[in-house]
């Protein structure tokens, strides 16, 4: 991608859960860091969350969910990721995941899962060399 | 003491630190809410604080010691564990689990869905049946959970805010049905929804009507259910958004002003309501600044009332509180660590004074807790309560200079924070400018960048790191609850009086447009079956729903 252009994320908050610290401090984070950040806020749908990712026309996508909703919820957003032709763009989840979901998940096309703990160097490190590469 | 002796203390202090300390390096620390700590403090640290009106006696104003005189010598605290997943059924097992290990009062987590007033087949709720508590569609689920239950010899706190007055009205329905009268039941319901627009999110309906409902079931209570606690105020959610002590403390307390602004505004008497509101905090790691918070609290919480809303029930004055630990504290790395974190903090709960505690479970950072992770946490409650000599005398930690000089500091500070709140024209209207918000995300950052630079140490996390295989073992909550849950509902619809439920959803209807109290005609509705998600939802077409807004 153009390195001049700066990488646009959108931070969503799929489902019920309303525990958002963690996605609201990855947000200022990965905005300290230059990127453009976009949040969802909380209780977001599927739908709602890709309808943000089309109009702000993201490069990437961090989800955070913490209530364990994920099987059902990454799933459908992955699917309504494809149909609108945005297959592209790097998925990420975070929060409360067990790893014996993740390799489920990454089938799917969820690049990533990152656990409580991460730093958010680790994150921006990532993020970067991903859509370099991309 | 006498005015010559503080004056050489003085003296004396200077000179240690010019002469004794002066010629040591050491590091200089600070409070998160910027307080710095000095390296030692003496009687010159408490020379300003009064005994007998600053600190007095346990079970006096202003409670700065202990609300009640004999403490944990006359009862100990009430061991209460969050819990609650999958269905009614799973949940009742846990309950009976915990209360054979000695657990002596329930706390009852709900599943999102419930907690929002969807039911189980909504759509939004896909993915969300059971996972985070149990799911409750209507009296049925109710009556699992609780059966074999005495529920007048126990006490129940449920964690429930938008619609709290629905699961009041099925908790008071199933002990009818077991013959105990409302007058006999004792128990909490949260129904703090302030905290819900600020940190927690399971909002339903605006402000305005969210507040009727509340004042709707204080008047209630007060009439019918003496010993209920109506309202359990939270700081707990907002520590765990990133709110510094101080923070959790100044914006609770903010919360409840508001609340009891709207029971005055509502016509009741402060003392009519006020006895019965009670409280639930977050006990972090920072082991004497929590103590401090906690006698802080007390003393501030019987001025407010006494001073501000001119309450003249000591019972109106007094500070009651629920703790739990920090679940934000865990780490998720070598998680076996916060057994160690939990033991320290339910210590400092239990120094600060706590009347009810829930501990965390080690496991949880990961997931909901084991049977065995609950027990060992429970154990440790046990251990404290009957081992370690730490209940064999009311404040123990009272007269210490570190202590009473922190508890001083904090309560200006928490002071200053609700005067600014008040200036800006109350809780309410801080959290619709964002204020509360801002201030509890700017603190969670603030923490982030600290862990991440390493100026704190989170053991295991940042630092002392190992290789460590997944953890295995972890409870996984059965995906076919939602289809279980689903096939129940479909049987309630069929074999329920429908009629019966649409005349009392009606009557519920004109109830809500007009002023009268709501307690009655939901508990009408309630016990028809109608289900939590049809209830809600004449509330919403009546009353409308809150639009959160997020602001980074």
């Amino acid at each position: 991608m153009n390195q001049d252009k700066r990488i646009r994320v959108l931070v969503a908050k799929p489902g019920l859960d309303g525990h958002d610290r963690g996605a609201k401090v990855i947000a200022r984070a990965l905005r300290d860091s230059g990127m453009e950040v976009i949040y969802t806020g909380i209780r977001q749908t599927p739908e709602q969350i890709v309808d943000a990712a089309l109009q702000e026309d993201v490069d990437t996508i961090l989800l955070s969910i913490l209530s364990g909703a994920h099987g059902f919820l990454f799933p459908r957003i992955m699917e309504l990721l494809k149909e609108k032709g945005l297959g592209d763009i790097l998925v990420l989840g975070g929060g409360i995941i067990p790893e014996d979901d993740v390799p489920e998940l990454k089938k799917l096309g969820v690049s990533e899962i990152f656990g409580p703990g991460m730093s958010s160097q680790t994150l921006i490190n990532y993020i970067r060399e991903n859509l370099s590469q991309g | 003491m006498i005015e010559e002796d503080i004056e050489k203390i003085q003296e004396e202090t200077k000179r240690w630190n010019r002469d004794c300390l002066g010629k040591h390096t050491f590091r200089k620390r600070e409070t998160d809410w910027g307080l710095e700590i000095k390296p030692l403090y003496t009687v010159d640290d408490t020379k300003d604080i009064n005994y007998l009106e600053d600190i007095g006696f346990p079970g006096e104003y202003p409670f700065t010691r202990a609300p009640h005189p004999s403490m944990y010598l006359g009862k100990l605290w009430t061991m209460r564990q969050y819990s609650g997943y999958g269905t009614a059924d799973e949940t009742n097992k846990r309950y009976k689990y915990l209360l054979e290990q000695g657990q002596t009062g329930l706390s009852v987590a709900f599943d999102l869905p419930t907690q929002i007033g969807y039911d189980s087949d909504h759509p939004l709720s896909q993915g969300e049946v059971g996972k985070v508590g149990v799911a409750v569609d209507s009296l049925a689920d109710m009556e699992t959970i609780f059966n074999g239950l005495p529920l007048d010899k126990l006490s129940t706190s449920m964690t429930i805010n938008a619609p709290a007055a629905i699961l009041l009205a099925m908790y008071l329905t199933v002990a009818e049905k077991q013959g105990i009268g409302p007058e006999k039941l004792n128990g909490t319901i949260q129904n703090d929804i302030l905290k819900e627009y600020t940190v927690r999110g399971t909002y339903i309906f605006p402000v305005g009507p969210s507040l009727r409902l509340i004042t709707d079931i204080f008047e209630y209570c007060s009439k019918y259910v003496p010993k209920w606690n109506t309202i359990n105020i939270a700081g707990y959610h907002m520590r765990e958004a990133g709110a510094t002590a101080v923070q959790e403390i100044a914006f609770t307390f903010a919360d409840a002003i508001e609340y009891v602004n709207a029971g005055i505004k509502a016509g009741l008497r402060v003392d009519d309501f006020a006895p019965r509101i009670s409280w639930i905090f977050n006990t972090h790691n920072n082991f004497f600044e929590e103590i401090a918070k906690y006698r802080a609290a007390r003393r501030l919480w019987a001025k407010i009332m006494k001073e501000r809303f001119g309450a003249s029930d000591p019972r109106s004055w007094m500070f009651r509180f629920h703790t739990q630990t920090a679940g934000s504290a865990l780490t998720a790395q070598q998680p076996l660590n916060n057994v160690v974190r939990v033991a320290f903090q339910t210590l400092a709960a239990i120094l600060g004074g706590a009347q009810s505690l829930a501990s965390c479970s080690f496991d949880e950072a990961l997931a909901l807790p084991t049977e065995e992770s609950v027990r060992l946490s429970l154990r440790t409650q046990q251990i404290i309560a009957h081992e370690i000599g730490v209940t064999d005398t009311v404040d123990p930690m009272g007269g210490s200079f570190y202590i009473e000089s922190l508890t001083k500091k904090m309560e200006e500070k928490i002071t200053d924070y609700i005067k600014r709140i008040d200036e800006l024209g109350g809780a309410a209207a801080a959290i619709e400018k964002g204020y509360i918000q801002q201030e509890i995300q700017e603190s969670a950052y603030r923490y982030q960048k600290e862990v991440e630079s390493g100026g704190k140490v989170v053991v295991g996390m940042n630092s002392y790191q190992v290789e460590e295989p997944l953890p295995k073992g972890l409870l996984k909550v059965d995906t076919e609850v939602g289809a279980i849950q689903i096939k129940k509902l479909k049987e309630l619809k069929t074999t329920r009086d429908n009629q019966k439920v649409q005349s009392t959803l009606l009557a519920l209807r004109k109830t809500a447009e007009g002023h009268a109290n709501l307690m009655p005609p939901i508990i009408e509705a309630v016990k028809a079956y109608a289900t939590l998600g049809e209830t809600c939802d004449v509330l919403r077409e009546v009353f409308g729903e809150y639009e959160g807004t997020s602001v980074i």
